[in-house]
């Protein structure tokens, strides 16, 4: 048996880099899973899968021990065992870090793991999935990629697929999301018949720099930074007095909105998040790239002025439909990762549960895949859906000026919108004119132009390709926002502004019928904690 | 808004044309990087400007390149900034990274030339048998002090300009380097010795750095490169005593007796010092070689200012040599060696006052997370 990895970019080069702020696990001798897994089904609303969060978090502890083990190099204490930090959400410090880099620092830990065991992985870096291959039977079979260097498209041919294509940020502008975070793995799988869930879950960060979009990490206000609006008030007692700054993302975010649209924000549209109360030595060795963030991107130096920030997109909750082990509604392929929707998070996730998320299912689907493949033989494929990828993309570079639209200008446009209407509070009227816009934009896309026709390197092809993913799972989150007529988690509707179990405790699935949209619902698997009210 | 004036290198295999500049106004506030405007000449002008670039955040290591010739991350380097270096003080020239062969416009083979030297170095962690049932129990210091290399997010700004590089491309150069000490410095790595032997004895290893400091300098995430390379020569020699093909075990000897007896760099007397002190040396024939070889090397510092004519040949000792003499005697009066590192210290002063500050120390500690 192989492993082949295919990544658009090289693999190094991941958002899961971004992620500064640290993984949760419930290790302390004096902690328990349990404790985790209620803080995050309360941080879900209650929305979140309770036998899922369970496999996360009492997994949890096993995974960040063989992630030190491989090298990652985790903050420890005085004592030299791993150090934790609080994070927001959290009943007990649990968040486990390296610098804020904690991201990056497991990327490429894995990374070289994936070097070391360089016979038996095959690494397409560089390589960009155009489409699932799925047979008659509708099982998936591999994928058809392009070769970003020269051009070249090919099947792959495989047993089980994973797909770990991350978020989908890009469809919002601004978003603290990379610029490959453009839905791929959603809109593939959805075309090929998958069932999409929880879709109108998007969170907004607390604390996004206001020009830019640039996270600052929830590690700044772990170690202890707080928020000011322009009177100078710690607004947060109001909101949040047990928990305050540290209370849940969608309560943070909210409630530096309502300062913001109730004009106590300062003039340029932001709330202030002042470091400076955190000892100096304490920020340049726990929040070192905050500063440089500070400094290269604000010009500011965060140990002596407070930063002008916002709430912005961040992440989404939803995603491909699976089990505890990856599975999809189609056979063969596996989902993990943000492009996934187990659901850990439900309406809400908290800060340092999706690397676990990514790393827990990523093994669970890994080992699941590979139990699977062991037990059967090489599928055959036709060589058809080759064509159709040749076809489609010849077809995008055929166009000219005069058909349409650039496609950059259209993916503006759709950030904006959403950003606009499908944001921090939503009402019908916004998120109906938000439908009708990425409608319109859908057939815009279908003529949209791009420059470059060239073989090699061509990245204004795959950012067509990427507009038409995009819009696809924009439709989907506004289908799901319209639909779910209540306020959960990251979803305030104003029309609607109480939570409603009775009839919106479930889960909405979203899946393509003979080419149209469709809804359906599905139950939320509730263990040991019923529903309460969501204070902090 | 201020007008920006972009002249991008490039270059398409496929057009069969030769690479080119072209030039492409933008229209654009001061504060934003580089990358934001060469992405709008990319999304308004001619969508087939090719560079890598993904994080916008100088996270990803991707969008590495040459602007007004000095390498740098195009996301974290501001328009304004930009033109403050421009050589006609108007136009931000902007090619592909050096070192390294272009693929497409700004885009190069990483592939042939970085990551190739990172395989070379066993980029992975090698601990002694099997894990403990828990963590491995390491100093909080060791951890915050590897994690300084770990923080390299391999964008190949340092490959881009390395002057051993650009000699001999074969050197394993900065960030690989870098990479390197990731592990020797790491208590939980077995293979510290053999690391160490490994490159110090490959002639294009350790010591095949000229010290030109370019890595230091360009690296946009204070992983110092050259320090790191420093700092495990001093391993391989003070720790194993490992003496190596290039003789750095004993121009480092040399280097450091010079400077005692001194108190500057007699460069004159480096090299044929670092074959064994006065006569023997000089007659030393390897010695001799590389002392013809060196010759290119020390007239371009001569011509370069860097090293004034004169005192290559007559040198003056420091004035004060009480000075050094106790600076010395401090050093060799320590029973550990003392690596300073600014990832621990912090960036300024500031830092280190707060660090001594009692009242805020104890907040450290109340406010630190280790709970
Ligand atoms: C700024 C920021 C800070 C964060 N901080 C934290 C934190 O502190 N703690 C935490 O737990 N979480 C954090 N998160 C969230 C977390 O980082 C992400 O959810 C997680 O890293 C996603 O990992 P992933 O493996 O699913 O996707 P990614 O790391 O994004 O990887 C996706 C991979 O898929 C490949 N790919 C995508 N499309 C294609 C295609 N079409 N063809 C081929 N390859 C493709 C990409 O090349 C890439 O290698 C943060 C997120 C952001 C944006
Ligand atoms: S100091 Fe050494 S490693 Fe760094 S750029 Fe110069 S020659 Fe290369
Ligand atoms: S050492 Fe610095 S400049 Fe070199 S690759 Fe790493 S981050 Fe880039
Ligand atoms: S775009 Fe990621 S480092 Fe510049």
């Amino acid at each position: 048996m192989t492993v082949g990895i295919i990544s658009k970019i090289h693999p190094v080069r991941s958002h899961s880099n971004a992620a500064q702020g640290g993984i949760n696990a419930a290790l302390n001798p004096d902690d328990s899973w349990e404790s985790h897994a209620y803080d995050t089904v309360k941080g879900s609303d209650y929305l979140g899968d309770q036998d899922a969060i369970a496999v996360m978090c009492s997994e949890a502890p096993e995974e960040i021990l063989h992630l030190e083990h491989l090298g990652v190099t985790f903050h420890r204490n005085e004592e030299g065992l791993l150090g934790t930090r609080a994070f927001g959400g959290a009943s007990a410090a649990r968040t486990y870090y390296v610098a804020d880099i904690t991201g990056q620092a497991i990327l490429h830990v894995l990374y070289e793991q994936m070097l070391k065991y360089d016979d038996k992985i095959d690494r397409y870096e560089e390589w960009f999935t155009v489409a699932l291959a799925i047979d008659e039977n509708g099982r998936c079979n591999g994928a058809v990629m392009r070769n970003i260097r020269d051009g070249v498209i090919e099947l792959f041919r495989a047993k089980t697929v994973i797909l770990a294509t991350g978020g989908s940020g890009q469809i919002y502008k601004p978003t603290t999301n990379a610029l490959v975070c453009t839905a791929d793995g959603q809109a593939m799988a959805y075309r090929a018949g998958a069932a999409l869930m929880d879709m109108e879950m998007i969170q907004y960060h607390p604390t996004t720099l206001l020009g830019n979009g640039l996270l600052i990490t929830e590690g700044a206000r772990g170690e202890g930074a707080h928020l000011y609006n322009a009177a100078g008030e710690r607004f947060m007692e109001k909101y949040a007095p047990n928990k305050l700054e540290l209370a849940s993302r969608d309560v943070v975010s909210r409630a530096e909105q309502t300062e913001i649209n109730e004009g106590r924000g300062f003039p340029d549209g932001s709330v202030h998040l002042d470091v400076t109360v955190v000892p100096k030595k304490r920020i340049h060795e726990a929040l070192r790239e905050i500063v440089m963030v500070g400094r290269d991107f604000a010009g500011i130096d965060i140990t002596k002025d407070p930063i002008p920030i916002r709430p912005g997109q961040h992440y989404i909750m939803g995603g491909i439909k699976t089990d505890v082990d990856g599975l999809t509604d189609i056979p063969g392929l596996y989902a993990a990762g943000e492009v996934a929707c187990v659901s850990v998070h439900g309406g809400n996730r908290l800060g340092a549960n999706s690397l676990l998320d990514t790393l827990i299912f990523g093994k669970r689907s890994g080992h699941h895949a590979a139990g699977v493949a062991k037990s059967m033989n090489m599928p055959k494929i036709s060589a058809k859906q080759v064509d159709d990828v040749r076809d489609e993309i010849n077809a995008i570079m055929a166009r000219s000026a005069s058909d349409g639209r650039r496609v950059s200008e259209i993916k503006a446009e759709l950030g904006e919108t959403m950003n606009d209407k499908v944001a921090v509070y939503r009402d019908e009227e916004g998120l109906n004119s938000a439908l009708e816009v990425v409608k319109r934009l859908q057939e815009e896309a279908k003529t949209a132009y791009i420059d470059d026709r060239g073989t090699i390197f061509n990245q204004d092809v795959l950012g067509a390709i990427e507009l038409g993913y995009m819009l696809d799972i924009a439709e989907t989150i506004v289908m799901g926002a319209i639909e779910r007529k209540e306020s959960r988690g990251a979803q305030f509707r104003t029309d609607y502004p109480e939570r409603n179990d009775e009839e919106w405790l479930k889960h909405i699935d979203i899946k393509l019928k003979d080419g149209t949209p469709t809804i359906e619902y599905s139950p939320v698997t509730i263990t040991q904690w019923q529903p309460q009210e969501r204070t902090y | 808004m201020p007008n920006y004036v972009l002249n991008i290198r490039r270059f398409s295999p496929e057009s069969g044309e030769p690479a080119h500049w072209e030039k492409f106004e933008v229209e654009m506030e001061g504060h934003r990087p580089v990358l934001d405007a060469i992405l709008h000449a990319r999304n308004t002008e001619d969508g087939s400007i090719g560079i890598r670039c993904s994080c916008q955040a100088a996270i990803c290591g991707s969008c590495g390149v040459r602007i007004n010739g000095n390498p740098a991350l195009a996301c974290n380097t501001l328009l304004r900034d930009a033109v403050a270096t421009a050589k006609d003080g108007a136009t931000i020239d902007i090619e592909p990274m050096g070192n390294m062969p272009v693929i497409k416009d700004l885009i190069v083979d990483m592939d042939a030339v970085h990551w190739k030297k990172v395989q070379r170095v066993v980029p992975w962690l090698i601990p002694a048998g099997e894990p403990p049932e828990r963590e491995y129990v390491v100093p909080h210091e060791a951890m915050v002090d590897v994690t300084q290399t770990m923080a390299c997010i391999h964008c190949g700004v340092c490959v881009s300009d390395c002057l051993s590089m650009e000699v001999d491309p074969e050197f394993v150069g900065p960030a690989a380097h870098a990479k390197a000490y990731r592990f020797v410095g790491d208590p939980r790595d077995a293979a510290t010795e053999t690391r160490l032997r490994d490159l110090a004895e490959d002639p294009h290893g350790l010591y095949d750095c000229t010290h030109c400091f370019k890595c230091v300098e360009v690296c946009p995430k204070g992983v110092s490169p050259m320090n790191q390379i420093m700092r495990l020569r001093r391993r391989a020699t003070g720790d194993f005593k490992i003496k190596d093909a290039n003789n750095g075990y004993r121009h480092e000897k040399a280097f450091v007796s010079i400077i005692e007896k001194w108190g500057t760099l007699h460069e004159a007397k480096l090299l044929p010092d670092s074959y064994g002190e006065g006569i023997f040396g000089k007659l030393n024939p390897e010695a001799q070689k590389q002392l013809i070889a060196s010759a290119p090397t020390a007239v371009r510092g001569v011509l370069s200012g860097k090293v004034p004519p004169l005192k290559v040949i007559h040198h003056h000792k420091l004035p004060d040599q009480k000075k050094i003499k106790d600076i010395y005697k401090k050093i060799h009066g320590r029973d550990d060696r003392i690596e300073l590192n600014l990832y621990i210290v912090g960036e300024d002063a500031d830092a280190l006052a707060a660090e001594s500050a009692p009242a805020e120390a104890a907040a450290t500690a109340a406010d630190g997370g280790e709970s």
